[in-house]
């Protein structure tokens, strides 16, 4: 934080604080809300309208209930001790899930052309898994917006209000039949739940750029509160906004020579470089900060602009937030608007913009072998089974590797061998028992007997099991989602009725 | 039974005077019929060969099976198309193959299936059983140790699973536990007895999903504190077995703050880190709700007052089992002076217990229906005589190696506890008189009398006459006995199922016989081999050590397809080819235990053909001894255990 206590700007402080974290869940929202109303554009009037207005109307909408509510609520919620650090873990939590869908997405989409053969089917069981991690995503969301939201770690009386609120909000896309006398939150998941499931259903038709767009600027929005100090908040006219080209952020050197040309990341490196130019360059005033020496006379507070429009953190930007230094406006414009071309080399799944996120990843990549079904993967066994203990219809993933060990015990190759091998032998027992009619019969039940064993390495055999399709995606459907949504969403069979989003989707197709 | 037998022969004659006279009968009415001849496999046999019609109808009443081969299965199941319980555990090998066919045939009408003993299966075939057979309700996995994780998960896709053992499943964890929760949400019943890989974390979780869990056994498990509040959540448990949970103390109990008021029955033996400081905060604690329900408790503690009061507070309390408990005198006191009546204590090897302490104990509650004084040494006739006269209702009576007690006390069993049905008087000084005496428990089934010198076969001619119901008899060591009083028995009990008969001397006519241990009998040769494999069709386990059997008698009991277990130990006139054809022979065998010499004398791909078929094999390296002096042995005997 920049601004000592007692600084002037600090009254304004505390309301505007509140304000931002209190668009983060909004923001997040994103996935789940905010591109809801989108759709419905989307399906009716033009399919080219991009997502992105809608997406900031949508948010102004939600922001200005926030700041209503925030005038409403007293200051009495002390947020100084709040971690922003717990809160990034949990966005970037939700981030990684919400990659995990938009793969599965992209799977599904991928499949769509090859698969014509009995589309209903398909739908059905893809809209099954979407839905299924949508409500995982959702419940994750519920949960850790206890966390994201400040005020909740203070005082728990306002939390009931604060998660009434979100019920209202996201019952106000909703018609009524949600089910009236259910709590709040559960009203919020059941008005989402169903929402998404429409949103499964449209996922094809909107281009998967229109995606991918969406989740990126969500994501990383909320990433960006790493970078921008959360505690900023200067009124509007006492900072210089600057702008910078999007040449020149992409740039890989800002500091070049003035008479070389060559070009620096850093200043300071430049000032080194500089000293094999001449003497000049090799003084302490030369070699010195250049700021150090104008620091005397207060100069105008410099704040950073996004050149992207349409940007939260584009000056045109209705809620325009700045970034403070160059370094946050390379980060941000990196994670942001362009593409991810660092992929993790471990797992070769998680692709990141801007290299140090990459090495971050790589440090814990492959520490996670905790799995849920859901694709979650926790660095501890107690957080996985927290996890599948607070949600319905999630299973421990037993790890591949397992599975694979497994398939039949380990003395099946001895066994067959064995057998193969008797089936030579002539055992010479003939001459010492008794009935020798009886010993023939039985080793003519011996003979038989092998067939026994061997028969059972035959790879048929495993084909005979009847999976019921199970082969068809590449993990088992989810049998039980209905059964562990019917909480969630109690009018689940009533979304496609309501937007009438299904119908559209299979003509579309 | 034989009256029902009567009726079928007569059926089948009348079918073959007229044909049409038999369709008078429903076929409602013969099941009904059916249902009757349950108790004996081989009335029923004998129904279905009657004649075709007969055959059809038995085919389709059928609802359990147990096979005892699996190459069968498939045809078996072919002629039972009605069959909902599955009792897999005398096939030796039960493998992927077996299950997906049993699971294709059966489909939904399968509702339980026992696989325990068999670890020759994996996840395919359970997956194959959880899909195809909704359902499926019950299911038995106990020692498949070599069931994983997956293969568990696989199970779990059997939503409608009720009751689940997964005892000795040594690989299975936290995952597998984890995914059975969340997959079978309607489990009553889960055993997880000696699953080490199992924690807390599975338990919680289990406890938090499967929330219509009735009982629970968790014995051996490393469960700690940290999963007995959720366990004390569930609304419905009734029976909770914590045997050997080292890591739950009495801190971990008292900390608990909801009793759990649906229990009735807590195991907590051989729990050593629970005292009873930790019971009475279980029993007492706030209100009525904790354990008021409980009817059985079974512990490990010292008995002293303190634990004596805490269990008073329990009204519904019937039974209790005190086993290697240390005692005092003033804690059974305090037990007899309980005003509700107890119905089942065991004392067994609680070595303080003293006739005055016991009789103090029993004057109050007459209504004990069970006692077992195993190992009490100190008591005397007068425990005996107290016993008798106060609890005349018993119908369990176990006294093991109650040495100070005299002959004479045995008469005074047999006179006054009339409902007896099960006496285990092994290693007591009772006698011929005694025995008669006690061989007027008519209703008696389960009669031991293993290291009772006094015996001869005047005394077990008695049980022949009068305990026609009997199915187990032990004889072990009792030398006194010979081929008379053995063929005695064997005429009049015709339920006889298991007979220990080692160390004394066989008889034709039980055709139930499944148990047979007729070691150190060295004047049983061939000739007693070839009448038995002809009577005794049921013979599940033998042992023919030290006897005088050679490859004749085995190959002749290699005619019994039951046969299971076989221990052949020092036979002399075993040749190693004999033993080949036998092992061969004898197909559905799953245990064999032999010398280690044989191991080099037969070869190695003999062996290999018989594991493939899933025989176990155990190699024995003793050496023959010569047999003691009965009454030296048992001196020797003492003394050993006198030195300890």
């Amino acid at each position: 934080m920049r601004f000592p206590a007692d600084c002037p700007p600090f009254a304004n402080f505390k309301p505007q604080l509140h304000q931002q974290k209190w668009e983060d869940p909004s923001i997040l929202d994103y996935g789940g809300i905010g591109i809801e109303p989108s759709f419905q554009e989307f399906n009716q009037p033009s399919e080219t309208q991009t997502s992105l207005p809608c997406n900031s109307n949508n948010d102004t909408k939600m922001a200005d209930r926030e700041d209503g509510r925030m005038c409403e609520t007293p200051q009495a919620n002390k947020s100084q001790d709040w971690d922003p650090r717990t809160m990034l873990n949990n966005l970037s939590f939700l981030e990684q899930k919400i990659h995990q869908l938009q793969d599965l997405v992209h799977l599904i989409v991928g499949r769509r052309g090859q698969v014509l053969g009995r589309p209903d089917e398909l739908v059905a069981q893809q809209q099954q898994l979407i839905t299924a991690d949508l409500t995982s995503i959702i419940a994750q969301l519920i949960s850790t917006a206890g966390s994201l939201l400040p005020s909740v770690k203070h005082t728990l009386s306002t939390t009931t209000p604060s998660i009434g609120q979100f019920g209202q909000l996201g019952g106000s896309f909703v018609p009524s039949g949600v089910g009236s006398g259910t709590d709040a939150s559960v009203k919020l998941q059941n008005s989402n739940g169903s929402k998404l499931a429409d949103q499964s259903n449209h996922t094809d038709l909107i281009s998967n750029y229109g995606t991918e767009q969406n989740y990126s600027i969500e994501e990383h929005e909320s990433k960006d509160e790493e970078d921008a100090d959360e505690g900023e908040n200067l009124p509007p006219g006492s900072y210089e906004i600057l702008q910078l080209e999007k040449e020149e952020i992409l740039a890989p050197h800002t500091h070049f020579c003035a008479i070389c040309g060559k070009g620096f990341k850093r200043d300071a490196n430049l000032r080194m470089h500089m000293r094999g130019h001449g003497d000049e360059y090799k003084t302490p005033a030369a070699l010195a900060k250049p700021n150090k020496e104008s620091g005397s006379e207060p100069t105008l507070i410099k704040r950073y602009s996004c050149p992207y429009a349409g940007c939260k953190r584009n000056k045109d930007h209705k809620k325009f937030q700045p970034l403070k230094t160059i370094l946050c406006v390379k980060n941000h414009y990196k994670r942001t608007h362009c593409d991810k071309s660092y992929t993790c080399s471990r797992c070769n799944t998680k692709k990141f913009s801007v290299i140090a996120d990459l090495k971050t990843h790589e440090k814990h990549c492959g520490k996670d072998k905790w799995l849920c079904f859901c694709g979650t993967t926790f660095s501890r066994k107690d957080k996985l089974f927290g996890h599948i203990a607070l949600f319905q219809g999630h299973t421990p993933a037993i790890p591949l590797d397992e599975t694979k060990g497994t398939q039949g015990p380990a003395d099946h190759g001895e066994g067959s061998e064995a057998s193969n091998r008797v089936g030579n032998i002539n055992f010479s027992f003939g001459s010492t028992a008794p009935g020798g009619g009886g010993v023939v019969q039985n080793l003519m039940d011996v003979k038989e007997s092998i067939n026994d064993p061997t028969s059972y390495f035959s790879p048929l055999n495993f084909e005979t099991c009847n999976f019921d399709g199970f082969h068809e995606f590449p993990r088992p459907p989810f049998e039980d989602s209905e059964s562990s949504f019917s909480f969630l969403m109690p009018g689940s069979c009533n979304y496609t009725h309501k937007t009438g989003g299904e119908p559209n989707s299979n003509n579309l197709d | 039974m034989k009256r029902q037998r009567t009726i079928v022969t007569f059926n089948s004659n009348m079918n073959n005077n007229n044909n049409h006279l038999f369709h008078f009968l429903s076929e409602e009415i013969i099941f009904i019929i059916l249902d009757f001849l349950n108790q004996n496999p081989i009335d029923k046999k004998a129904f279905s060969l009657a004649c075709k019609s007969f055959y059809a109808i038995e085919a389709k009443h059928r609802k359990k099976l147990k096979p005892l081969r699996s190459e069968h299965i498939p045809k078996v199941l072919n002629r039972y198309p009605h069959v909902s319980h599955i009792d897999l555990t005398l096939c030796p090998r039960i493998t992927d193959t077996s299950l997906t066919t049993i699971s294709n045939a059966c489909m939904s009408s399968l509702r339980s299936i026992d696989l325990s003993g068999s670890n020759c299966f994996s996840g395919t075939g359970l997956l194959s059983l959880a899909v195809n057979c909704k359902n499926l309700v019950e299911i038995n996995l106990s020692n498949a140790t070599e069931l994983r994780d997956s293969a568990v998960a696989a199970l779990a896709e059997a939503k409608n699973l009720e009751k689940l053992w997964l005892g000795r499943c040594k690989q299975i964890t936290d995952m597998g536990v984890g995914c059975i929760a969340v997959g079978c949400r309607k489990l009553r019943l889960i055993s997880l007895k000696w699953c080490p890989g199992v924690g807390d974390l599975g338990v919680g979780l289990l406890a938090v999903k499967c929330k219509d869990i009735r009982s629970l056994d968790l014995s051996y498990l490393p469960i700690t504190d940290k999963c007995l509040p959720s366990i004390f959540k569930l609304q419905y448990l009734e029976d909770l077995v914590l045997e050997g949970c080292f890591g739950i103390d009495d801190d971990s109990l008292s900390g608990l703050k909801h009793g759990c008021k649906s229990l009735k029955k807590l195991d907590i033996s051989s729990c050593q880190n629970i005292t009873h400081i930790g019971l009475s905060s279980l029993t007492s604690g706030s209100g009525s709700g904790r354990l008021s329900r409980a009817n059985h408790i079974v512990t490990w503690l010292s008995v002293t007052l303190a634990l004596a009061d805490s269990l008073k507070k329990l009204p519904m309390l019937q039974s209790i089992k005190l086993d290697d408990c240390p005692v005092t005198y003033a804690g059974l006191k305090a037990i007899g002076n309980w005003c509700a009546s107890l119905r089942e204590l065991s004392l067994s090897k609680c070595a303080e217990v003293t006739d005055e302490s016991l009789s103090s104990l029993l004057t109050k509650h007459k209504d004990l229906r069970k006692l077992d004084i195993t190992c009490c040494r100190k008591i005397t006739y007068a425990s005996i005589d107290h016993i008798t006269n106060s609890c005349t209702a018993l119908t369990s009576l176990r006294m093991e190696s109650c040495t100070l007690v005299p002959r004479e006390a045995f008469v005074l069993i047999g006179q006054r506890c009339q409902f007896l049905e099960e006496i285990d008087i092994t290693d007591n000084e009772v006698d011929d008189e005694g025995l008669k005496s006690i061989c007027r428990c008519s209703n008696l089934s389960s009669l031991k009398l293993g290291i009772c010198l006094n015996i001869t076969d005047e005394g077990v001619a008695n049980i022949g006459m009068c305990c026609s119901k009997l199915v187990e008899l032990d004889l072990y060591r009792c030398t006194g006995i010979s081929d008379s009083g053995i063929s005695a028995v064997a005429s009049g009990c015709p339920g006889l199922e298991m007979i220990n008969i080692a160390y004394s001397a066989i008889a034709v006519g039980c055709k139930q016989l499944a148990k047979l241990d007729i070691k150190k009998c060295s004047s049983i040769d061939d000739a007693g081999m070839i009448p038995l494999a002809h009577f005794s069709q049921n013979l599940r386990q033998i042992n023919l050590s030290y006897s005088s059997v050679s490859d004749v008698g085995l190959l002749s009991l290699a005619s019994i397809s039951c046969l299971q277990s076989l221990t052949i130990l020092h036979l002399k006139g075993l040749s190693p080819s004999g033993l080949a054809a036998a092992l061969l022979a004898c197909r559905g065998l799953t245990k064999v235990k032999l010398q280690a010499t044989f191991k080099t004398l037969l070869p190695q791909a003999l062996f290999e053909h018989l594991e493939a078929r899933g025989c176990v094999f155990q190699w024995r390296d003793k050496f023959f001894r010569a047999e003691l002096d009965p009454q030296c042995w048992k001196i020797q005997l003492e003394d050993i255990m006198q030195m300890q």
